[in-house]
């Protein structure tokens, strides 16, 4: 047992590497050349980098396609803004409203007192188990409902899609309860610490780059324990392994559940830099935004998602600053651009065109065992189809994904 | 509700079912065209809402090319105008396969994120053509109105025709998918493609005439759509959700179960948003559909498989 954690521990050279690049970018190249501003808004990117990591668990390696996780992004943010809101809500503070003590939104909606299931979110332990807590509670519940029944693939993509559409129509139409189209807005401080300033800001930056690095760790983690082999055996050949006796519906609320605690944590970070939520972030289109993220960046590549999200972000926020006509136009080419011509995403570009280089060079400049042999190389190859996406399943396979709407088991 | 009398609870249960038939009629409207793409080849096409907006927008086109040109036509200008946006739709559908779709049969995830991003460029497009604000068409004056059944309800008339447009449309596709040549294709490539093309299918036409055709539907949605709502380049999106459920909950290869699904969702729609406010009718409706769904994953119809 212990062997094999630690097996599962070890770090190729490569591995290191790449982790090491990444930590440099988000903890010394960032802070340096951005101003203060500039960083809070690449801090905001890398929060939906913690979703990206989670689908790529889901996606990538289960074969989970979640079209929701905003749901869980938004509820893990709205948790943790709940608690931020009622803190700034004291009596003190909202004393010209008719009901002082109660956050603004509701006494605009005349609400006279605070919802029931608003009272636990004074306590700031309690905010934080729910960041994590509520989005997997309702992960499970979805997991259990449908992978026991063994609903998957397209079918799992619309439900979860329909609960981000429903979510966000509660949200918006419970105006009282949740601040409603405009969110939970004018938060302040974090146990009388302000949120609001520079420093503040940093600081949190660098939490959130921590909090990227423990999930990124846990999530490779996962990847490289059996755990993560047959959740890769399963997307590809759902069926031998359930012959083989494992349970495929536990692996998979597993995973998802994972995919929506990364999430949660995503959004109450996200609530804490820019100092908001609204329902604009649980919606249909940010949900799927965030699976392009991933695709950008490569579906099978952890590291790849925290990339493929800045990349994405930086690109929107460049473009919409100086063109917004073609920031749509952009955003809807790349996607097919990814889809069509390059299914693993940048990961997928640096381990066809890059790495060989790498590996190249360093055989050139006589350096041995710095880069391992191209079979063991790079995690997107190990969990990579046996086939490259790109080319699919061949003939009866494909004849099977062809009639896959109906949602019955297969054969 | 116990503030009305008997009478008028009736009446007002009589126009809330009206009105949920009309939205019902909108919903098989919306939902054949993808339930011919989504049931028989499998395909999710999220850029669906976006072909029912062309739809729509041709309409619009066509409400001021009748309105400028030829006011003596005015009157009939609605029907014309479904029959173009039907194949304006169309071949913008056939074009869409033949450019990304036929490239991902093997990927239905991917289509799904391929389509959205059709989705994406063609809102952009729309609004670069048309402007972000939404338009409305001139309705024909005799579709304006409604006809007084009695004293208490009245049955407004392009409702009517909406109704009558989904009915139309929903028999030709009966009869399309049931009695014509392609049709029998269709289904053909759909129980076995291999052996539909050794019997000499041309399979790859027959895709594309049968994305084309489910667009095309689409149009002719959009087109109704105008006659009791305005058009806005991100309408589209607004429906995309209620389609699918629809389609998924109806059972995705039963046209019969499309109809009877569009059917209770909307009534429940309608007759809940009477007692609660539309979002919580909404919200509830859907969030209905959601659990039937998880208890039930095949939809109500479901067609039985030899597998």
């Amino acid at each position: 047992m212990l062997a094999r954690m630690t097996g599962a521990l070890r770090f190729s050279p490569a591995e290191i590497a790449g982790f090491a690049i990444l930590a440099a970018v988000v903890f010394l190249v960032l802070p340096l050349a951005l101003d203060t501003f500039r960083l809070n808004l690449a801090g905001k990117y890398l929060t939906y980098a913690f979703v990206a990591v989670g689908l790529v668990l889901c996606w990538g390696a289960g074969g989970i396609l979640s079209l929701g996780q905003g749901v869980f992004f938004g509820l893990g943010g709205y948790c943790m803004a709940m608690f931020l809101k009622l803190e700034a809500s004291t009596p003190a503070a909202t004393r010209i409203q008719s009901t002082p003590g109660i956050p603004d939104f509701m006494d605009w909606n005349q609400l006279t007192a605070l919802p029931w299931w608003w009272e636990p979110f004074h306590s700031l332990a309690f905010s934080l188990v729910a960041v994590v807590a509520v989005p997997v509670a309702l992960a499970w519940i979805i997991g259990l409902a449908m992978f026991r029944r063994r609903v998957g693939g397209v079918y799992f993509a619309i439900i979860t899609q329909s609960l981000a559409a429903i979510l966000t129509i509660l949200v918006i139409g419970q105006q009282g309860f949740t601040g409603g189209v405009n969110g939970i807005t004018d938060l302040r401080t974090l146990l009388g610490w302000d949120i609001r300033t520079d420093a503040a800001k940093e600081i949190l930056y660098f939490v959130n780059g921590a909090l990227l690095f423990a999930c990124l760790l846990l999530a490779r983690f996962i990847l490289k324990s059996k755990l993560g082999r047959v959740l890769v055996a399963m997307r590809d050949q759902e069926d031998r392994v359930r012959f083989s006796g494992y349970d495929v519906a536990q692996f998979k609320m597993f995973i998802f559940c994972a995919g929506a605690a990364f999430a949660g944590v995503g959004g109450a970070m996200f609530t804490l830099q820019v100092g908001f939520m609204s329902p604009t972030l649980v919606g249909i289109v940010p949900s799927i935004e965030m699976v392009i993220f991933c695709a950008v960046g490569g579906r099978l590549s952890i590291l790849g998602a925290v990339y493929g999200t800045l990349l994405v972000n930086w690109a929107k926020t460049t473009f919409s600053e100086s063109f917004p006509e073609l920031w749509l136009l952009g955003l809807g080419a790349l996607f097919i651009g990814v889809v069509m011509a390059f299914p693993n995403g940048l990961a997928g570009l640096y381990a066809d065109h890059v790495e060989p280089r790498i590996r190249a060079l360093l055989a050139w400049l006589g350096v041995r065992g710095a880069m391992p042999a191209p079979v063991a190389g790079g995690a997107a190859r190990e969990m990579a189809p046996a086939r490259s996406v790109a080319g699919g399943r061949q003939s009866g396979r494909s004849l099977q994904a062809r009639g896959g709407a109906s949602p019955e088991p297969g054969p | 509700m116990f503030a009305y009398s008997l009478s008028e609870l009736g009446a007002i249960l009589a126009m809330q079912g009206f009105a949920g038939l009309i939205l019902f009629s909108v919903f098989v409207l919306m939902a054949l065209g993808l339930a011919i793409i989504f049931g028989q080849m499998g395909v999710i096409n999220m850029a669906h809402g976006e072909f029912m907006i062309l739809g729509a927008y041709v309409t619009y086109l066509m409400s001021n090319l009748f309105g400028g040109f030829l006011p003596a036509l005015f009157g009939a200008y609605f029907f014309i105008s479904t029959v173009f946006a039907f194949f304006a739709s169309g071949a913008l559908g056939i074009f869409v396969e033949w450019a990304l779709i036929r490239h991902l049969y093997r990927r239905p995830l991917d289509t799904l994120l391929a389509t959205w991003a059709v989705s994406l460029i063609l809102q952009q497009v729309y609004r670069s053509v048309f402007g972000a604000r939404e338009v409305g068409v001139t309705i024909p004056d005799w579709m304006m109105g409604s006809l007084p059944v009695t004293d208490l309800i009245e049955v407004p008339i392009n409702g009517l025709c909406v109704m009558a447009l989904a009915l139309a449309v929903s028999l030709g596709v009966w009869l399309l998918l049931f009695r014509s040549t392609w049709g029998r294709q269709v289904r053909a490539i759909k129980q076995n493609r291999v052996m539909a093309a050794a019997v000499g299918i041309n399979t790859e036409w027959t895709d594309r005439l049968t994305f084309g055709i489910g667009c095309g539907v689409a149009g002719m949605a959009g087109s109704a759509f105008t006659m009791i709502g305005s058009t806005g380049p991100t309408a589209g999106q607004l429906y995309i959700v209620d389609t699918f459920l629809v389609v998924v909950f109806g059972g995705a290869a039963s046209l019969l179960g499309t109809v009877a699904s569009a059917l209770s969702i909307s009534q429940a729609q309608s007759i809940m948003e009477f007692f609660l406010s539309g979002s919580m009718a909404k919200v509830l409706t859907l969030l209905l559909v959601v659990t039937i769904l998880m208890l039930r994953p095949q939809g109500l119809f479901a067609v039985r498989l030899r597998k």
